[in-house]
């Protein structure tokens, strides 16, 4: 078991992500800190492009921070090597957005591969477990189809199977609502919140969907022109004052976030002087 | 948008100029691991035995129907010249030496990166387009050393072979012209070249080659694949590069190997 003594299993302080470019860096993440307590599900809202996606990447040590530190169990990530990464990573497990099933596998092969990659277990003790992993997404009757053969929610299923095979501590999980119809969806929140208490595992869960999210969510963080912009329980981030919260927990299409995409004015695109209409801001 | 600036367009540069290098060297760093993590893969001998026959296999068809029709060719171009000079029993020997030197090793790789190296590029591409790489790496599996490394194998592998292969089909299509079809001696034919072909100087050189070339279309085929923007776009470019790059690094290449074995 992990080293109980730090009570948050990721931490990421004053962490600042950018892109280059030709022309300047673009800003992803800056100055974020936000911490993910052991055991709890905690949900991580923004509009897109918001760099939710970047700080799941910035846990798993795909991107490295330009400045600030991103703990996981107390150890810097961009501080490891190679060898050390991974071994890191084999306590994280990490739902893709649709899924990322190896398209040449079988649903039972997909599963079964971080067992086959990762140890020397036999044949029927891979075969138990991977069903066992199968039965808890309810997919037990689908081992032998190809992924070309289940549906989008089907595949996050059976990608969360996989997720789990080798009993991460932490699960993160890359909008795993998106494009889902309502029992999928369902099914899938009830899965996150299931497997969280019954495995004890941590959860970071990124995703839009507000209904579902603040219901099985401990914790939310609501990231917004990469800075943190509410951090609290799905009741506290609903009632904040932050006029940028209350846009996103309403869905409201006017608020600081605009509407319109930066440009130049409508006068200036439409050829009328005389109106001075609404200038698109940056 | 802003009017022209010699600022502007030094910083363009020097931009461009560090992604070029950034982007050589990344190939060069990927050439490394992949050829210190061929040993490694030849432990899991079954990955790379997949690659041989999903690479070799399946391409055997294209490289054997070529074959036949490129001795079919070289038999009726060769005895148009040879007999001219009086000599169409050298035919044999014409056909097997343009083979095993020079045509087997090259039009095998063209076909190669056309058939094969496609394929391996595609499949790279969209399995980074899928995020199937950045899963396995999160999951502790090196995409390099799990997926690379044995197609990598596989193509060195396959290579050699499928040139030897066309360069038997093809003296066979030479024999259908020149014996069968028009009636030269079967025995001159045969002897020529048991005499005239040299097992190291030839034969051993047309390995070489084969195996070189082997190495340039595999590494460009998933160089290009893994560095494939994950888009349809990226991967469809990537595809057509992998042709483009392939073919003319096989082209260069042989010119420079051709005249290095001359002067041995």
């Amino acid at each position: 078991m992990a080293d109980n003594t730090v009570s948050s299993l990721v931490e990421l302080k004053e962490v600042t992500f950018s892109y280059p470019g030709s022309s300047g860096d673009r800003v992803i993440l800056d100055q974020v800190s936000l911490t993910v307590p052991r055991g709890k599900v905690t949900a991580l809202m923004g509009a897109s492009g918001g760099g939710k996606t970047t700080v799941l990447r910035l846990i798993g040590g795909q991107q490295k921070a330009n400045r600030g530190d991103v703990l996981f169990d107390g150890q810097n990530v961009s501080h490891f090597t190679q060898p050390e990464l991974y071994a890191a990573r084999r306590r994280m497990g990490m739902l893709f957005q649709f899924g990322a099933l190896f398209t040449d596998l079988s649903v039972f092969d997909n599963v079964a591969f971080p067992l086959r990659e990762h140890t020397r277990l036999p044949a029927s003790l891979i075969r138990d477990i991977v069903l066992m992993k199968l039965n808890a997404v309810g997919l037990r009757g689908a081992r032998d189809l190809m992924p070309s053969e289940i549906s989008g929610g089907m595949a996050r299923r059976v990608a969360l199977a996989r997720a789990i095979v080798l009993d991460p501590e932490l699960i993160m999980y890359d909008e795993p609502f998106a494009g889902l119809d309502p029992i999928s969806l369902g099914t899938a929140a009830q899965l996150i919140r299931q497997l969280n208490d019954t495995l004890g595992i941590t959860s970071i869960v990124v995703s839009h969907d507000l209904e579902e999210t603040f219901r099985i969510a401990d914790q939310v963080i609501v990231l917004a022109n990469g800075r943190v912009a509410a951090q609290g329980t799905p009741d506290e981030v609903r009632h904040s004052t932050d006029p940028l919260v209350h846009q996103f927990v309403n869905a409201l299409a006017e608020g600081p976030v605009k509407f319109h995409y930066p440009g130049p004015g409508v006068a200036d695109d439409f050829g009328n002087p005389a109106t001075s209409g609404e200038k698109g801001r940056s | 948008m802003s009017a022209f600036s010699p600022a502007r367009l030094l910083s363009d540069l020097g931009f461009a100029t560090r992604t070029k290098l950034a982007e050589i060297g990344h190939g060069a760093r990927l050439l490394v691991r992949l050829l210190v993590l061929s040993g490694p893969a030849l432990g899991r001998f079954g990955l790379v035995r997949d690659q041989i026959f999903f690479l070799g296999n399946y391409s055997l068809a294209i490289i054997a129907v070529s074959g036949l029709f490129v001795g079919f060719v070289l038999g009726l171009q060769g005895y148009y010249t040879l007999q001219r000079y009086g000599s169409s029993e050298a035919l044999g020997l014409l056909v097997a030496l343009s083979l095993v030197r020079e045509l087997g090793p090259v039009v095998t790789a063209l076909l190669f990166a056309g058939r094969a190296g496609t394929a391996l590029t595609a499949e790279i591409g969209l399995m980074k387009a899928g995020e199937q790489l950045s899963a396995m790496e999160m999951m502790a599996v090196d995409p390099v050393r799990r997926i690379l490394a044995p197609r990598f194998l596989g193509g060195i592998i396959a290579m050699p072979l499928l040139a030897a292969v066309f360069s038997a089909v093809g003296i066979i299509g030479g024999w259908v012209v020149g014996v069968v079809m028009i009636g030269i001696d079967a025995g001159s034919f045969w002897s020529q070249m048991q005499s005239g072909v040299d097992v190291w100087r030839d034969v051993g050189n047309g390995v070489i080659k084969s195996f070189v070339f082997g190495v340039t279309v595999t590494f460009v085929a998933l160089y290009q694949g893994f560095e494939a923007q994950p888009t349809p776009e990226g991967v469809s470019r990537a595809t057509t590069r992998t042709v483009v790059v392939g073919s003319l690094a096989v082209l260069g290449l042989d010119f420079l190997l051709t005249a290095w074995m001359f002067s041995l």
